[in-house]
């Protein structure tokens, strides 16, 4: 697989196999006007299958979103046809808007306008709470 | 501190200097008779609660100020739909420091985010309450001594019980506590008390159901209310709510120096013949909320 064909934008490698829509979803790519390609399953050495995603566009990625979502994935900063940065994700700290909080009993189920905080209290193991009510995302 | 949201907020240094304060009031109650003249306290009970509403308001009135507020959601503008924020930057133009219960967790927090007056979570749903936490610390500290080195026992529903995950999570963080946890099975601590607060802490923790077994152990036994609100079925609360009853029997094999704390309200979980007893102090931790919140609000309001 080569990045030829893209100018400007970013390559993101290693997706998980199967979580690139979750990825597209997520980083709202839907609304780019700019070629966007996904391949999925594609053969890795090191992981089986994994998928890719192609951005050909200067766009602001979300790295804190992406992070979230497949920390193990990479981004590969192309510039002028050449890969001038590779990017190793981190677990951010907190991420913002991105999930919401599915206890009943949460302030964030009624209150209008407020951003759905999620803050990692638990990196080992990949524990993100909700700030309000300390509930598990995704429980 | 510029609101109280969560007792983990705050260190154990200011959790003493609170403490000190507190018991400094207890001993020289005309010294803060005027310390919040001209002050007010906004009591926003959007759920309503007897002893956390009155023990606030009578905190304020014994530092001399003034207490507005109400003490339902029907009463206040939440019933026309109006949001916490929206309530709250409403609020904080009439009042210096506001007290917030709600249902909704979290919901003191939101408050703290939009208010320019120091917030106090006077409990939010299932979640914190932590002026109750400082009162039960308040109450261990006036009857031991010390908050390290001892061993506390806490009995009944400590699956829902706020004052409970809360009161492990302060007493966590001093040295040598020794948690025993007494429950029904069905009613255990929560796995992230278990797992992000005894575990992490590295503190000495036994649990069992038969508080007769362990009682003699104890040097606090911090009894519960299993409450029917926080049941989904009524079944379950019939079957479960009369586990575990403290009778004068009970205390036979109970060390002659045990502190019995209760959160208060009780139903039968404590037999009324306990009450005379001297190692009965839930109403003296009633008492203690009032002078632990005093010395919160002077704290918060900067008043030394």
């Amino acid at each position: 697989m080569n990045i030829d064909s893209i100018k400007n934008g970013f390559v993101i490698d290693h997706i998980k196999a199967g979580n690139s829509m979750q990825v597209y979803k997520y980083l709202n790519l839907g609304e780019l006007v700019c070629p966007v390609a996904i391949i999925k399953n594609a053969t890795s050495k090191k992981m089986g299958k994994k998928d890719i995603i192609k951005i050909d566009g200067n766009i602001e990625l979300n790295l804190e979103v992406l992070g979230y979502i497949n920390h193990d994935a990479t981004v590969n900063v192309v510039k002028n046809g050449e890969i001038v940065e590779k990017k190793h994700l981190e677990l951010p700290e907190t991420v913002t808007d991105v999930i919401k909080c599915k206890n009943p009993r949460c302030i964030t189920t009624t209150e209008q306008d407020i951003q759905h905080i999620f803050k990692l209290t638990d990196r080992e193991n990949r524990v993100y709470r909700c700030i309000y009510c300390e509930a598990k995302a995704n429980d | 501190m510029k609101h109280l949201i969560d007792i983990r907020d705050i260190t154990t240094d200011e959790i003493e200097q609170l403490i000190e304060k507190a018991n400094d009031i207890i001993k020289n109650p005309e010294k803060y008779r005027e310390k919040c003249k001209y002050k007010k306290l906004a009591t926003l009970f959007f759920e309503p609660s007897t002893r956390t509403r009155l023990s606030f308001e009578a905190a304020m009135m014994e530092l001399g100020g003034n207490v507005l507020g109400f003490s339902e959601a029907q009463s206040s503008s939440a019933s026309k739909g109006e949001s916490v924020s929206d309530t709250v930057k409403v609020v904080s133009c009439y009042a210096d420091i506001i007290a917030m219960r709600h249902p909704k967790e979290g919901a003191p927090m939101v408050a703290s985010f939009k208010s320019d007056a120091p917030i106090i979570n006077a409990g939010d749903g299932g979640h914190n309450h932590p002026t109750q936490t400082l009162t039960d610390l308040l109450t261990i500290k006036r009857k031991k001594g010390k908050l390290s080195d001892i061993t506390v026992g806490f009995c009944g529903d400590l699956k829902f019980g706020r004052t409970v995950h809360s009161l492990i999570a302060a007493l966590s963080r001093y040295e040598n506590v020794k948690f025993v946890l007494i429950s029904p099975d069905e009613l255990k601590v929560p796995g992230y008390i278990r797992k992000d607060v005894l575990k992490k802490e590295k503190c000495e923790f036994v649990e069992t159901s038969d508080l007769q077994e362990v009682i003699g152990q104890l040097d606090v036994l911090y009894m519960t209310r299993v409450q029917r609100e926080r049941f989904f079925n009524e079944a379950d609360y019939i079957r479960l709510r009369d586990s575990y009853i403290l009778t004068p029997e009970k205390l036979d094999t109970a060390k002659a120096d045990l502190s019995i704390l209760h959160p208060l309200p009780r139903v039968n979980e404590i037999s009324t013949k306990i009450d005379e007893d001297p190692r009965a102090c839930y109403f003296e931790q009633a008492l203690n909320g009032k002078y632990i919140r005093m010395a919160l609000i002077l704290k918060l309001l900067e008043i030394d």
